[in-house]
């Protein structure tokens, strides 16, 4: 079964319009929730029940998440949404934004609903100007139809949404970074403890969550929680969009329940190129660790399952690599994005990525010494979990991933000065 | 858990005791125990950005951050642990991959935190071998160097000048590896306290540019001292080789300076070392100076003296600084009430005498206790610029919430949220009533007020607030009508009960009235010293053209008197012209004394180099002068004994700053043509600090000029750029117009202080204006 959640109004003609959305029961759910006035702590337990994990990466649970805001608290609260899609490998959310803008709407304000947030925020990645564009013709056409302002349906419950564009920052994917360029800061992430929901956007109680996530919420509750649970496997409730890249025949970003395993993912992807052999996969966006293809086909696409092959479902972004591919050359590639993409704030990722990705450029181009790869290992060990924000675990997990499963490749290059792919 | 529980926790197996919630890093500070760190400053916020001070905490498996990591009950922490030495031995060695290692022509070297920590956790070897980061240097002002190569990033100059400085001149531009240290546009760094920056930067990133190049930090020697630029009194480290002060730093003072100090203070040591320096005793014969011995000039200054004193002491007058040092201050008086006058004065700048004054005025409560104010109206002051650091006090009030206002004359740029009525000199007076009105307050100086929404809302502030303060500034002081201002802040400090203070000029305005520098029997101010010229004078440490009320009459005072003796460390125009003997006097670090700041508090400090040239510190030249004269009282041996004289004298005196009641109502401010508005821009305050050449480069040294509004502007057929002829007391001096629109109407700002203005009348006093 698949397009179930986020993509179920993908067989529609111009899925994005709001009386297509409305067609398929679209905004239902809220106007029962807001006419009801369904106590918030149920919506909460709703979502926790469905099992949903933070689809951004961290797999967060979001019930639990929403529960760590002191609902009560007096003042502004917020809601805000991360579209900030920046995980190379990446593009589900994209499609969000482009075909289902409502549904995350929608999701937005029952999310502001359950913890009292009357304002929400939804930053989109500075590159998704065909995104941005119509998720603000979405917002207009919600706010026209009643759905956002004040005194919803007479509920007594206000809610407003904005946009917000980012400016192509990566490291704005990460959610302090993400509060601090709303404020109109340098997008730098915050040192935590305090957490957002504590100490969010302006000071003020935030949750903070991923396109997908929130784009789910609205089909939790009209389905139930245990229905979207018992989608996918244990640990992993639901079903999650894919976005699957690299040297395979239909790339594109497809919506399975968890637990499917990853054979089957790569022949709706259309397979491998002709010709060409599995030689590894990145599971979960660039910044996880690397699989080989002959244990990547044994996997199924959960969080416990990548987890125990030493890697991590991350964003859902798989990217397949055939035997054409150097090693050396695809973490030159990686080193160097994050390298670039460092904020610079912290001295290990700082200082380290860069040293990362030219220790690595120089072994691709033929100028490695015996002594770099044990020096790759060590610079990587000094950046992961020693900085202020995850971006320095990213940079380092994919070295030790590649050095973990494909040392070979590299002490080739080293010893040869070229390539032993070709 | 309320925030003052107390918490016990572990650390290197020692139990340590902390409020819970205290950052790690504050408890092992205090406890002596040493972690590493860089961005980490006791006085910033927390940025965690170094990773320096990583440590280990049980039961959480990555390193913490002991600057960011709040103690808990029962946390056992190893800062030496195998994890957490590899963690910041880890860092050290990512912070030195791009960092020059350039130790031997960096100035910063001897004394630079990641010098001194590398020593304790680098490696002997570097494993980097790629090429480094270079980033070009930016000129930021004639203050301070930049290197910005051997930035480490820890962003404490950001945060300095975000939180404390409170203008955002620096910042970071640039991700990862790319980011770097500048002002984003081309400008320079102007803050009055950015010389503090110098301080926290770890490394040779920031450095002194006077001082780049001119010595090693092992060659100097540290010396104790005391600022004299303003009533503060900031706690100072002098810095020495052989026999020359080469740089100043902040001493640590909770209770006066924190650990800051102004860039005036900073830098001022640079006027030491002037070649206006007054270095031999001179004698004017014939109209022209003459190098002399001591034993000379000292003999023709008694004798001067002497003969125009003739038969009563009333014919002498002394002026003296109120930056003088007690010990002089009090010689000083003594001489001249052994000579039988009562006329001596140091309240140069003051605008008017109606008033009885208060033997010891202060502050009225301690500089700490800026901060915590609730509300505070200052009355003719600038603290940003006057005296800084009470400036950032105020500051910390405002951003907790404080609500300052202003009355003054002049816009200010200020750092905080305040409220200002600015107003023409009389209109200063006639918003001051309408405040005083509006609390209610009855007598002369009200009637006829006209208490507005402004003065209503400003009266409701100062009496809601738990905490308040009415403070007078050196404008208030240089007022034509002063005794009114006081009358009208203390009535208005009465009415809400706040306290009532002054936040005094120079380093010893309240120290001066204690040491007997002012009229203590009935003898003459120094207004009227000046107005009734007298036949002799005593002037210390002062230039007639910069330092008086009214340059014009000062010098016209003196060119009719028969004989003036100066005590001067430097050479001046003005000076020259009015004296007929200079003494060398050993200027500041030169001499030992004690200065009373505007808490009260008595500071004490040594000499610490030997005056230039033959000069003597104040007080041995005034005691030999009293010898000389045949005087009783001058046996002193040390200023020690001075000062433990004057202690004795002075004994039992305790701040106060009752305002006695008005002799007078009159206005002198009201004025039918324009009013000269004369404030003192903070780097012409004084002798010293207008010879330091540094700080005369920077924003904050104006030339002279003449600043009006538009329509003032319009009125005169004037437009910025112009010259034109100010003409006052019947003196006339060519000034390039500026234009300022926050001046108000009826007003002309022309800064005295200035070369330029030292033939001008008073600084608050009518003027005629004409396009030159």
């Amino acid at each position: 079964m698949a397009n179930e959640v986020c993509f179920r109004n993908m067989d529609l003609d111009r899925p994005w319009r709001l009386e297509q959305y409305r067609s398929r029961g679209g905004y239902e759910v809220l106007t029962r929730i807001l006419q009801e006035k369904m106590p918030p702590t149920e919506i909460i337990e709703e979502v926790k029940a469905s099992g949903l994990r933070g689809r951004g990466g961290a797999g967060f649970p979001t019930g639990l998440k929403w529960s760590f805001i002191s609902r009560n608290a007096p003042g502004q609260k917020y809601v805000v949404c991360n579209s900030d899609e920046g995980e190379p490998g990446t593009f589900k959310d994209r499609d969000i934004l482009r075909y289902n803008p409502h549904q995350l709407i929608e999701g937005m304000i029952i999310a502001g609903y359950a913890i009292g947030a009357t304002q929400g925020y939804n930053y989109i990645r500075g590159e998704f100007w065909e995104p941005y564009e119509r998720f603000e013709a979405a917002l207009e056409d919600a706010r026209e139809a009643g759905f956002l302002g004040t005194d919803l349906f007479g509920s007594g419950f206000d809610f407003e949404l904005y946009c917000h564009l980012g400016g192509g920052a990566y490291i704005c994917g990460e959610e302090t970074a993400l509060l601090e360029s709303i404020e109109g800061k340098k997008g730098q992430p915050r040192y935590k403890p305090p957490f957002p929901a504590y100490f969010g956007l302006y000071g003020r109680p935030t949750i903070i969550n991923n396109t997908e996530s929130l784009a789910s919420i609205p089909v939790i509750l009209e389905k139930g929680g245990e229905w979207f649970r018992d989608l996918g496997v244990e640990n992993s409730g639901g079903a999650k969009l894919f976005s699957i890249s690299g040297n395979i025949n239909n790339p594109g970003v497809f919506e399975i329940p968890m637990g499917t395993p990853f054979s089957e993912l790569l022949e709706m992807a259309g397979g491998m190129k002709e010709g060409s052999r599995l030689k590894a996969v990145i599971p979960g966006g660039s910044s996880s660790p690397i699989i080989p293809g002959e244990q990547m086909m044994e996997l199924t696409m959960d969080y416990d399952a990548i987890t125990r092959a030493g890697s991590m479902l991350g964003s859902g972004a798989v990217i397949v690599l055939d035997d054409s591919n150097c090693m050396v050359k695809v973490l030159e590639r990686m080193s160097y994005f994050y390298y670039e993409e460092s904020c610079g704030q912290c001295t290990p990722c700082r200082e380290g990525t860069g040293w990362l990705y030219r220790v690595v450029h120089r072994i691709e181009h033929g100028q490695g010494r015996p002594e770099d790869l044990a020096l790759l290992d060590d610079v990587a060990g000094k950046i992961a979990g020693r900085t202020i924000c995850a971006l320095g675990d990213a940079a380092a997990l994919p070295v030790q991933g590649m050095l973990k499963h494909f040392r070979d490749e590299f002490e080739y290059h080293i010893e040869h000065k070229r390539c032993m792919v070709g | 858990m309320s925030d003052d529980q107390m918490v016990t926790i572990e650390v290197d197996g020692r139990e340590l005791e902390a409020k819970a919630g205290t950052m790690l890093i504050e408890v092992t500070d205090a406890a002596g125990i040493s972690v590493p760190r860089f961005c980490y400053h006791r006085k910033l916020s927390t940025s965690a950005n170094c990773r320096m001070c990583l440590v280990e905490v049980e039961k959480v498996p990555k390193p913490l951050p002991a600057c960011a990591t709040p103690v808990n009950e029962g946390m056992k922490v190893h800062t030496r642990s195998p994890l957490a030495l590899a963690a910041q031995k880890g860092t050290m060695e990512f912070l030195l991959i791009n960092h020059p290692l350039d130790c031997p022509i960096c100035d910063q070297g001897g004394e630079c935190e990641l010098q001194d920590l590398a020593l304790g956790y680098g490696s002997d070897v570097s494993r980097y071998t790629e090429s480094k980061r270079v980033v070009a240097d930016k000129d930021i002002g004639p203050l301070i160097a930049t290197d910005f190569t051997r930035c480490i990033h820890c962003t404490r100059c950001v945060r300095f000048g975000a939180e404390i400085a409170g203008v955002r001149e620096l910042g970071a531009t640039g991700r990862g590896e790319h980011m770097a240290i500048g002002t984003y546009v081309e400008k320079s760094v102007d803050s009055e306290l950015s010389g503090n920056i110098i301080d926290v930067c770890p490394v040779g990133s920031l450095t002194s540019k006077p001082f780049r190049f001119r010595a090693r930090a092992w060659e100097l020697v540290q010396h104790d001292t005391i600022a004299p630029h303003d009533s503060v009194g900031s706690n100072l480290h002098l810095h020495e080789r052989r026999g020359q002060v080469m740089r100043v730093h902040p001493r640590d003072n909770e209770a006066v300076n924190e650990c800051w100090i102004s860039d005036r203070d900073r830098f001022s040591y640079e006027g030491l070392n002037s070649d206006q320096r007054l270095t031999r005793p001179m004698i004017k014969r014939n109209g022209k100076w003459q190098q002399s011995e001591w034993q000379q000039a000292l003999e023709a200054a008694v004798n001067g003296l002497k003969q125009a004193r003739g038969a009563g002491g009333d014919r002498l007058g002394a002026l003296v600084s109120p930056s003088a040092t007690l010990e002089e201050l009090y010689l000083a008086g003594s001489l001249m009430r052994a000579l039988e006058s009562d006329n001596i004065d140091f309240r140069l700048r003051q605008g008017d005498f109606r008033s009885e004054e208060p033997r010891f005025p202060w502050l009225g409560q301690e500089i700490a206790d800026l901060e915590t104010l609730e509300a505070a109206l200052l009355v003719g002051a600038n603290p940003r610029k006057e005296q800084p650091i009470f400036g950032h006090r105020l500051r910390k009030a405002a951003l907790a919430g404080a609500k300052i206002s202003y009355i003054n004359p002049l816009k200010l740029d200020l750092t905080y949220h305040s409220e200002q009525l600015v107003g023409t000199p009389a209109g200063m007076l006639d918003d001051l009533a309408g405040v005083a009105k509006a609390l209610g307050v009855a007598g002369t100086l009200t009637d006829g007020a006209e208490a507005g929404k402004r003065h209503q809302a400003l009266a409701d502030q100062l009496k809601s607030a738990g905490k308040a303060t009415v403070l007078l500034g050196n404008i208030a002081v240089a007022h034509p009508d002063y005794s009114l201002i006081q009358a009208l802040a203390s009535a208005i400090a009465r009415a809400v009960q706040a306290t009532f203070g002054y936040l005094p000029e120079a380093a010893n305005s309240t120290g001066a009235r204690l040491a007997g520098a002012m009229p203590l029997d009935g003898g003459a101010d120094a207004h009227s010293m000046l107005q009734e010229p007298r036949k002799g004078y005593l002037l210390l440490g002062v230039e007639p053209g910069l330092d008086f009320w009214d340059p014009a009459l000062a010098a016209g005072a003196f060119e009719r008197a028969e004989f003036v003796v100066a005590l001067s460390s430097f050479r001046s125009p003005s000076l020259e012209a009015a004296a007929d003997v200079l003494l060398p006097l050993a200027a500041f670090a030169e001499t030992s004394g004690t200065y009373i700041n505007a808490a009260g508090s008595w500071q004490s400090f040594k000499g610490a180099v030997r005056p230039a040239g033959d000069a003597r510190p104040g007080w041995k030249i005034l005691r030999v002068m009293g010898n000389l004269l045949d005087l009783e009282g001058f046996e002193q041996e040390s200023s020690e004994q001075v000062l433990e004289q004057l202690k004795q004298a002075a004994a039992g005196m305790k701040p106060d700053n009752a305002v006695a009641e008005t002799a007078s109502s009159e206005r002198r401010s009201q004025v039918d043509r324009l009013m000269r508005v004369g404030d003192v821009p903070l780097y012409a305050i004084d002798p010293l600090v207008r010879r330091a050449q540094a700080l005369q480069q920077t924003r904050d040294a104006i030339k002279a000029g003449v600043w009006i509004n538009g329509a003032v502007a319009v009125q005169l057929g004037l437009a910025a750029g112009d010259q034109v002829t100010v003409t006052q007391s019947g003196h006339r001096v060519a000034l390039p117009v500026a234009i300022d629109p926050a001046l108000p109407d009826g007003c002309v700002r022309i800064p005295a202080g200035l070369s330029g203005t030292e033939t001008l009348g008073p600084q608050f006093g009518e003027v005629t204006l004409e396009k030159a």
